[in-house]
């Protein structure tokens, strides 16, 4: 009896031993929805992966025919999987397969490269996988390779980030870090080729961030950026430690940067921020008793926010205009809008019929009865999709000039977030008010508008010309932003749930 | 001589038919140069009749409209009585208020619909002389609404166009596209007194 027990065992730890080399680290699936992993398995030296696994992201269904063969399928069409053949029939046409649909237990297993062949053409979506990084990239998603090339380059270092296809590319430079962050929805990133003694790190940070640590603080990093109809290009020199400026005294003046500079990942998924300068053009605002003119000091502060915001939080930030020009309200909304921002700051400086008057005020849009009745109807006749990579997208139809109509609570979070920055900056607490503004109407974001102070006020006009007064309303709108972005600790961050609708 | 006589007559007639007519022209031609209503009317001995309206101007706080009492001259029907409500508020107003209203702005036209909504058309001085910023124009165009909305019975909500003209805005911020209810949070609640 002994010798049949230990037999058994050995057989167990034999096949648990084979199992487990068997399984390959699990596919990462990117589709609309986010990332997922997607378990993969080898069959005779092929990956396979459960149907089962597959129709929690693609809905399909399996039915075994009498032949012992499957038949699946996919928005009423048909795959046809005969038995012990590596082939399938897709809606009438014959596809090879590089192993045959095989039963495992309850499970069906199909091989990887009968989602792209077989399930592409009736999904009618892209499906690619991508081998080499082990990527499954499903539907209308950008994710390029990212390739990067650490080598020497004189007595110095370079850093060539390439990103095929081209996308759009912002890098932040710090102290000890340079951050590339590229327009995609994620990355296909090819092991790092080289290293050198100056750069301590290369790491990819979600969605779709590449950093570049560096080894010496303070080194010396200059970066430049390229494009062609290929690829997008990176270059970031690195100078040798020894001919490093000395930055203490090189570093050009921050206009608003009384607090270190950190970079902090985009919290909360807000990526994109819209920063309105009011007025301009011949719509110089409100006019100063010293003659100071509201749109010189909205696209001031709105330029200081910029850079702030992208060095500090690693946003990208959209400027509704960027020189003294007149655009119309729903010029700007459309700007925004187009830009898909996740949060709308409108600058402004107030006016008021009582000279005396000052301090800030902050408002957010106030719906009046047409207004609350198209946010209830934007919920009542919202629609829940199913989605690639599973779960449900909620469509809602909203008119298009109310947009705002459903981020209300979420703007008025924001304009408190910012009142309640600006305490202790500002002499008197600004009040927070709903208001019927024009242009955060129709914006699709959580969206406030910023009176910085009155203009009308002599005192206030001589401090909203001073360096400090603007770098101290830069910081406040900062602080308001940043902890906006984190969102409240008892719900989703707003900005993710923006993110998650605008899918 | 009776042939004399015969001419004399004729002569006479012609004279008296001619300044007949002379003064007969005089009259119409002055009668059609003369104004409908007198050149220069006489003060009126009585106090013309009125009503106590609430108007709405600016606080001395430069931040809320404050109510006060005023009396507007009656008139006959719901428009005629909202052009005089809206005419007395385009008045400067007295101490120690402060104007809300442009200065040169005046009222062109008042519409009522069945359904509630005033449509209050002003010049274009309301926009062009407006000093301008978020909490001034919230004053300005709350003024009109909320005068309009307190005193005229049945009126509920009101649109602000702009020389005949529907606007966005009046002065780059608050959306008068579509007619606006009374806004209470920006009248000052403690009471101010009354002015005659």
């Amino acid at each position: 009896m002994r010798a049949p027990a230990a037999l058994a065992v050995l057989l167990a730890l034999l096949l648990t031993s084979l199992a487990l080399a068997q399984n390959p680290a699990p596919i990462s699936v990117i589709s609309a929805a986010g990332r997922r992993a997607l378990p993969a398995t080898l069959v005779n030296g092929q990956e396979y992966v459960s149907l089962d696994d597959v129709a929690l992201f693609l809905p399909l269904s399996l039915r075994e025919d009498r032949q012992g063969g499957l038949i699946i399928t996919v928005r009423g069409k048909t795959i046809v999987a005969p038995r012990d053949r590596p082939l399938v029939s897709v809606d009438g046409r014959v596809v090879s397969l590089p192993g045959p649909l095989t039963r495992a237990g309850t499970r069906w297993l199909a091989p990887i490269d009968f989602l792209p062949r077989a399930l592409g053409p009736v999904a009618e979506q892209r499906i690619e996988y991508r081998r080499a990084s082990r990527l499954l990239v499903l539907g209308a998603v950008r994710v390029p390779r990212v390739t990067t090339r650490v080598e020497p380059s004189g007595a110095g270092t370079r850093v060539t980030v390439e990103i095929a296809p081209p996308a759009g590319v912002m890098t932040v430079t710090d102290t000890d870090r340079v951050v590339v962050r590229i327009d995609a929805d994620a990355l296909d990133v090819a092991p790092v080729v080289g290293t050198a003694p100056a750069v301590a790190q290369v790491r990819a940070d979600p969605p779709a961030s590449l950093t570049v640590l560096l080894a010496t603080p303070s080194a010396d990093a200059k970066t430049t950026a390229s494009t062609s109809d290929t690829m997008a290009r990176v270059v970031i020199e690195i100078a040798p430690a020894s001919q490093s400026p000395d930055t203490s005294s090189a570093a050009p003046p921050q206009p608003a940067a009384p607090a270190p500079l950190v970079i902090a990942p985009a919290a909360g998924g807000v990526r994109t921020v819209v920063i309105d300068p009011g007025h301009g053009g011949e719509d110089v605002g409100v006019k100063g008793p010293g003659g100071t003119l509201e749109k010189q000091v909205t696209l001031d502060l709105a330029k200081r926010l910029k850079g702030v915001l992208e060095a500090r939080m690693g946003v990208h930030v959209v400027l509704t205009r960027d020189d003294d020009r007149a655009m119309t309200l729903d010029e700007r909304t459309a700007t925004a809008n187009n830009a898909k921002g996740h949060v709308f700051v409108s600058l402004h400086m107030n006016g008021s019929p009582a000279p005396a008057r000052t301090g800030p005020a902050v408002f957010f849009m106030r719906l009046d009865r047409e207004g609350e009745d198209t946010r209830r109807e934007a919920g009542a006749q919202a629609l829940a999709l199913p989605v690639l990579g599973g779960g449900t997208r909620i469509i809602e139809t909203i008119r298009w000039d109310l947009a705002q109509a459903r981020h209300i609570d979420d703007s008025q979070r924001l304009a408190t977030l910012l009142a309640g920055a600006l305490q202790g900056r500002a002499a008197a607490p600004a009040p927070v008010h709903p208001a019927p503004l024009r242009v955060l109407a129709g914006l699709d974001m959580p969206a406030a508008l910023f009176e910085m102070g009155y203009l009308t006020n002599a005192e206030q006009e001589k401090g909203a010309a001073t360096d400090d007064v603007r770098a101290s309303l830069v910081q406040a709108v900062y602080d308001a932003v940043s902890r906006f972005a984190t969102g409240p600790a008892d719900a989703p961050a707003p900005a993710a749930r923006a993110a998650r609708e605008r899918r | 001589m009776r042939r004399t006589m015969l001419f004399g007559l004729a002569g006479f007639t012609a004279l008296a038919l001619l300044g007949w007519g002379v003064n007969v022209g005089l009259q119409y031609l002055g009668r059609i140069s003369s104004p409908d209503v007198p050149v220069a009317p006489t003060p009126p001995t009585a106090p013309t009749a009125h009503i106590t309206a609430t108007l709405f101007y600016g606080a001395p706080d430069g931040l809320s409209l404050a109510p006060v009492r005023v009396d507007v001259p009656l008139a006959e029907g719901a428009v005629a009585q909202g052009r005089q409500i809206v005419r007395a508020l385009l008045q400067p107003p007295p101490a120690p208020y402060l104007p809300v209203i442009p200065r040169g702005t005046t009222l062109k036209a008042l519409y009522l619909t069945t359904g509630g909504d005033a449509f209050v058309d002003l010049s274009a001085e309301v926009s062009t002389n407006h000093p301008g910023g978020t909490q001034a124009e919230l004053l300005t165009v709350y003024a009109v609404v909320n005068a309009m909305t307190t005193n005229l019975q049945g009126v509920q909500r009101v649109q602000l166009l702009i020389d005949g003209r529907e606007a966005d805005t009046v002065a780059g911020h608050v959306d008068v596209r579509r007619p606006l209810e009374r806004d209470p949070s920006l009248v000052r609640q403690d009471p101010l007194p009354a002015v005659q």
